[in-house]
């Protein structure tokens, strides 16, 4: 019963989405059913289909759960998209500079360097709070974009093969690679980029759970964001769960690197995020933040990201921006809850 | 030569300065009301696109402008719904409605126009280049009169600063704010009318590229103050000026120019130079006690 009362607001969020997404579909002169069938149905298909979903939900659930994780702390982490393009760029650094050495020491140093940097880099505006009191929505943004600008900045000018028009750096050492599951995953083609960060993003949403609800930092993380006051009170210093959280956050939405560059392009690439940090928000917010939430609604805008191609290119009129569109309805859906909610339970006891 | 380098930055400066001082002063009006705006650059957006698509179908920027500013308070009409009286996270709601109307103005357009999500191009007697210009360093002294010296703008400010009081004298703490919020809408679209009708002669996807977020960092460099807010809004856009003639001339890399307004807004928000207090009710929906 509780469980069927978490599912079903975001339930009707999405169908909400979906609704108002079809006024805008029959008002470009499209058809809703067609179009929402491609969205939905082009990602159930094995093992393309499946496959790319799969990988695309990837970077989602990493963001997600980073931005939860902050959730839970009472903060609001806008700055996942800063702090994962900074973790990509740090990741490729280190396959670059370290390419001679082994697999076994060269990818824990990659992910060390992406997980490191993406918490330095929700870090520095943790501390800003913890110790100024400056709002982390503020610095959070400021620091995506100054993290775009210094990773253009070094590919442009440090990192990038001479003459090569792209801006992308230099490819990674061979040993830093992870394997997709084509390698090993019999009748699974090797072309689909489906990599190994998808099972570390299944791991770290176990470990997010037992982080949260089973250790001790966890319980004062999440007893600093229900009630400051009162989780200061009982001895907590709240300036260092902030600090933490953020850091937590932010090295959880740095494991984005680590499928990007060791799982998929073996580089960085000015602008290969999609939004997948500001996606995150998203993710967290119709996950409940809550690990297995997060999967789900990962999931979920992950087929919408693989459906989007299809639509662009088999519906007459439709974009793939149709899958923004459907994204920001759901938020403000979820984000309104209260009033539903409030007005729900009041029907409830009779009284409106 | 040297001057009239300089007095081309000082012409460019002001340009792009424009749209960043239109959107803050718009954030201006909402958050002095205790209504956090993070959707500016959605409000931005949705102003450009409806401003280059009506001047388009009705070759009249005038009613292009118009139809901008309709835009802009309707898609702000939606943010202070959710935020007054959902009583939803200002932040996400902010949030959600940059990613709506990043997708929106390109998903319609894209339908009607062009497959990249750009409209039409607008002939150059079409344009409004100096108009908006004029109406956003007219409308700072306005909004510091407005703000400070009117019934209104005592109001405002007492619902964002202190909503139960404002209550208690007989404000209607809800009202003020939507009118905050609605503002903040029609300032900010006329903003993004300029991107699009007056700076440009269309719309392209994105085309406000950040600049509502740096609009917002400009009204806490400022303080949430008028005339500090049009400064910062100047030094920003100077900022931008430098980095468009600057390029391959001086051995500072751009990317290091263009980083100066997110760099000082954490400085500022840091307190090192300054505090920069936001007020006092900002993001916290009133509930009425009974």
């Amino acid at each position: 019963m509780k469980l069927l009362r978490q599912l079903i607001y975001p339930l009707l969020a999405v169908a909400a989405a979906f609704l108002v997404g079809s006024i805008f579909i029959l008002l470009i002169g499209d058809d809703p059913i067609e179009t929402y069938s491609l969205l939905i149905g082009s990602a159930l298909s094995w093992p393309d289909g499946i496959g790319y979903t799969l990988f695309y939900a990837t970077p989602l659930i990493f963001t997600g759960l980073a931005v939860a994780v902050a959730f839970r702390c009472g903060l609001l982490n806008i700055g996942a998209e800063g702090q994962l393009i900074a973790a990509a760029f740090a990741t490729a650094w280190a396959g670059i500079t370290f390419a001679g050495l082994p697999a076994w020491i060269l990818i824990p140093l990659c992910c060390l360097a992406a997980m490191g940097t993406g918490a330095v880099w929700a870090g520095v505006p943790g501390v800003l709070r913890a110790r100024f009191g400056a709002h982390e929505v503020i610095t959070t943004i400021m620091m995506n974009f100054i993290a775009v600008a210094l990773a253009s900045y070094f590919t442009q000018y440090h990192y990038k093969k001479e003459g090569d028009a792209i801006l992308e750096t230099v490819p990674i050492g061979e040993s830093g690679h992870i394997a997709r599951f084509g390698k090993f995953l019999p009748g699974f083609p090797e072309r689909i980029p489906l990599n190994l960060a998808f099972v570390l993003a299944l791991v770290a949403c176990v470990l997010v759970w037992i982080f949260l609800w089973r250790t001790r930092w966890g319980y004062e993380i999440r007893a600093t964001g229900a009630n400051p006051a009162a989780a200061a009170y009982g001895g907590i210093s709240t300036a260092r769960q902030i600090v933490l959280a953020m850091a937590v956050s932010g090295g959880l939405a740095g494991m984005v690197g680590i499928g990007e560059v060791l799982g998929y392009r073996y580089r960085y690439y000015d602008g290969f995020s999609a939004g997948y940090g500001f996606t995150g928000i998203a993710v967290a917010l119709l996950g409940r933040n809550h690990p297995v939430g997060v999967l789900l609604a990962a999931l979920l805008f992950g087929a919408f990201l693989r459906g989007a191609l299809f639509v662009d290119i088999f519906t007459e009129h439709v974009s793939k921006d149709l899958v923004l569109v459907l994204q920001g309805v759901i938020i403000l859906f979820v984000a309104s809850e209260a009033l539903f909610r409030g007005r729900a339970a009041r029907l409830a006891r009779g009284k409106v | 030569m040297r001057d009239i380098f300089k007095i081309a930055l000082l012409f460019s400066t002001i340009r792009l300065a424009t749209p960043l001082l239109l959107a803050s002063l718009g954030g201006l009006w909402s958050e002095r009301s205790g209504v956090i705006n993070i959707a500016l650059e959605g409000l931005l957006l949705a102003g450009a696109f409806t401003a280059a698509v009506v001047t388009h179908l009705l070759h009249n920027p005038w009613l292009g402008l118009t139809a901008a500013i309709l835009a802009g308070m309707a898609t702000a009409l939606v943010h202070a719904f959710v935020c007054i009286t959902c009583k939803a996270d200002q932040v996400v709601s902010g949030m959600a409605i940059n990613i709506l109307f990043l997708g929106l103005p390109a998903l319609l357009s894209g339908a009607f126009f062009d497959s990249t999500g750009a409209t039409p191009q607008i002939p150059k007697g079409e344009l409004l280049p100096i108009a908006p210009i004029v109406m956003a360093f007219a409308l700072v002294p306005i909004t510091w009169y407005v703000l400070n010296r009117t019934r209104f703008g005592l109001r405002l400010r007492a619902v964002g600063e202190n909503p139960e009081a404002a209550d208690t004298a007989g404000i209607r703490v809800e009202a003020v704010r939507y009118a905050g919020v609605i503002l903040s809408g029609a300032l900010a679209a006329i903003g993004g009318a300029y991107l699009s009708i007056g700076q440009s002669s269309l719309f392209t996807r994105n085309m406000s590229a950040g600049r509502g977020f740096i609009a917002l960092a400009a009204l806490i460099f400022g303080k949430w103050r008028p005339v500090q807010t049009m400064l910062a809004c100047l030094l920003f856009g100077l900022a931008e000026a430098v980095t468009i003639q600057m390029q391959g001339v001086t051995p500072i890399p751009v990317e290091f120019i263009q980083m100066i307004p997110y760099v000082l807004t954490i400085v500022v928000l840091a307190g090192f130079i300054g505090l920069s207090r936001p007020p006092r009710a900002l993001g916290l929906p009133y509930e009425k006690k009974r």
